[in-house]
């Protein structure tokens, strides 16, 4: 690794002086297991790096109005074992136990599960995230991309977005809370992501020099709410596709839903027409594929991925039989 | 709040690794397992890849499993560190260590270490852990040796052992 400065501060005010105004001179370290292997690579070459474990307030899930409230440095081990979140928030406490593996899960922090940068092999190999090569032929279309996207891959944005646990957190509606020097701010959730249209871009809206402070899960009455993966392992893998479903009954016909895709799109992927789809239906196998069928409408898998359209199409339809048969 | 500088300056940290005090100078973001392996000759603590996939450097930190890869050194000051030279008291194995010799459950021995430490976190919170327990509790560690299936029995039978069943 190279050279550069370590901070400690001890308050989210502090951090955030702390941190630069532009993106590439500064990182954020909290529970380091994605930013020390993109360290480690030089794919990340900060000449500052500022420490946020000694902020006490970020940490520890809390409950009050608004909803639950998970601090940013809260280990996905503590929320995953957090009787609140178990009981209220099954579905989110099922996709934090399925990420990684329990030691990743012992260090990293949901801030950091937010944050984390794409899996894309070409950026882990420092070639970007919007690869091309010299003559501008870009790397992604023309080279290796079975686990690249199939949605919202117009370009030039190919990666896909690499959390397991935004998609369900979306599903429920979930706010993520941001400080920085000029203030406070909070976002819906999949605000929070966007698509970058330049190698200067980052694929999330975070201004560099603000910091994740909290996540807040409204009150889920009266939503159903499932979370399905598709792995090649049952256990330690990236998925290959992602769905998480909410759904509202009236009596047995959905009044309203919530349907997000996830590790098809360089963003989560909510899905207003699989939602359209299930809208006054009763929740049942055939309206759950035409769901399913509506999400992966628009799909243009790339040279070596059109496999992934099918997984897509069946996690989205055994979210929804999931979230139908299950409690909220 | 306190400053410094990665390289060349070091750094003053301490912690305490199997009951003893230890204290180390070290650059911030050296990495946990090469302090514990080279400074405090700790070298049941293995590296296989380095970027936290395969476990072989677990170790237990203030009562939880890690991969010690991934832990910058400066976020271990202060800390309370089990590595499997803690676990063994003299010249008696602990219950886990004699219950992978009886069953099998190491054969090149890579991985073994980082294995016994995440079985000792899963019976230290999970006394008599269900098969599927054992399998998720072990998820984290690689062994490309022995299929797993004597380890998961060895798991089994140290819970036997320990609970009397």
């Amino acid at each position: 690794m190279r050279a550069f400065d370590y901070v400690s501060p001890t308050s989210t005010r502090q951090a955030a002086n702390l941190l630069s105004s532009t993106w590439g001179n500064t990182e954020i370290l909290a529970g380091g297991t994605d930013l020390l292997a993109l360290m480690k690579e030089d794919v990340v070459t900060p000449k500052r790096l500022v420490n946020i474990k000694e902020i006490a307030d970020l940490r520890g899930v809390k409950s009050d109005s608004s909803g639950l409230r998970i601090g940013s440095l809260t280990t996905l081990a503590e929320v995953a074992e957090d009787a609140g979140v178990r009981e209220k928030y099954p579905a989110f406490a099922e996709a934090v136990r399925e990420a990684a593996s329990p030691q990743i899960r012992n260090m990293a922090t949901v801030g950091g599960n937010l944050c984390q940068r794409p899996r894309c092999w070409y950026f882990r190999n420092g070639l970007g995230l919007l690869p091309k090569d010299e003559s501008g032929k870009e790397l992604v279309e023309e080279g290796d991309n079975r686990y690249h996207a199939i949605l919202g891959n117009d370009g030039p944005a190919r990666f896909v977005s690499p959390s397991t646990i935004v998609p369900v957190l979306i599903a429920y509606g979930a706010k993520v809370r941001l400080e920085g020097p000029k203030g406070k701010r909070e976002l819906p959730l999949e605000k929070f992501y966007v698509i970058p249209k330049t190698d200067r871009d980052r694929e999330h809206d975070l201004l560099p020099n603000e910091i994740v402070t909290e996540v807040v899960i409204p009150a889920a009455n009266g939503w159903k709410v499932a979370h399905y993966e598709i792995r090649q392992k049952a256990a330690f893998d990236w998925p290959l596709a992602v769905a998480a479903v909410a759904l509202k009954m009236d009596g047995s016909s959905v009044q309203a839903a919530r349907v997000v895709l996830g590790h098809v799109a360089p963003t989560p992927w909510p899905s207003p027409q699989a939602e359209a789809a299930l809208k006054g239906q009763p929740a049942n196998e055939d309206s759950a594929k035409k769901a399913a069928d509506a999400a992966l409408a628009n799909a243009k898998p790339l040279s070596q991925n059109a496999y992934k359209v099918q997984l897509a199409r069946v996690a989205v339809k055994r979210a929804i039989l999931k979230a139908a048969g299950g409690a909220a | 709040m306190s400053t410094t500088t990665h390289q060349p300056q070091k750094s003053e940290i301490s912690f305490t690794v199997n009951g003893q005090r230890a204290t180390v100078h070290a650059h911030p973001m050296e990495r946990l397992l090469d302090v514990l392996r080279q400074q405090v000759n700790l070298t049941g603590v293995k590296e296989g890849c380095g970027e936290g996939e395969c476990g072989s450097c677990s170790i237990l930190m203030n009562g939880v499993l890690v991969n010690s890869c991934l832990v910058p050194i400066l976020q271990a000051n202060d800390a309370d560190i089990i590595t499997i030279e803690g676990l063994a008291s003299q010249d008696r194995l602990h219950v886990l260590q004699q219950a992978f010799l009886d069953c099998g459950g190491a054969q090149c021995g890579i991985c073994t270490p980082g294995m016994i430490l995440a079985a000792f976190h899963l019976l230290s919170k999970n006394p008599q852990p269900s098969r599927e327990e054992i399998g998720e509790a072990l998820s984290g560690n690689l062994c490309r040796c022995t299929g797993y299936t004597q380890i998961f029995e060895s798991v089994a039978e140290a819970a036997r052992r320990s609970t009397g069943r």
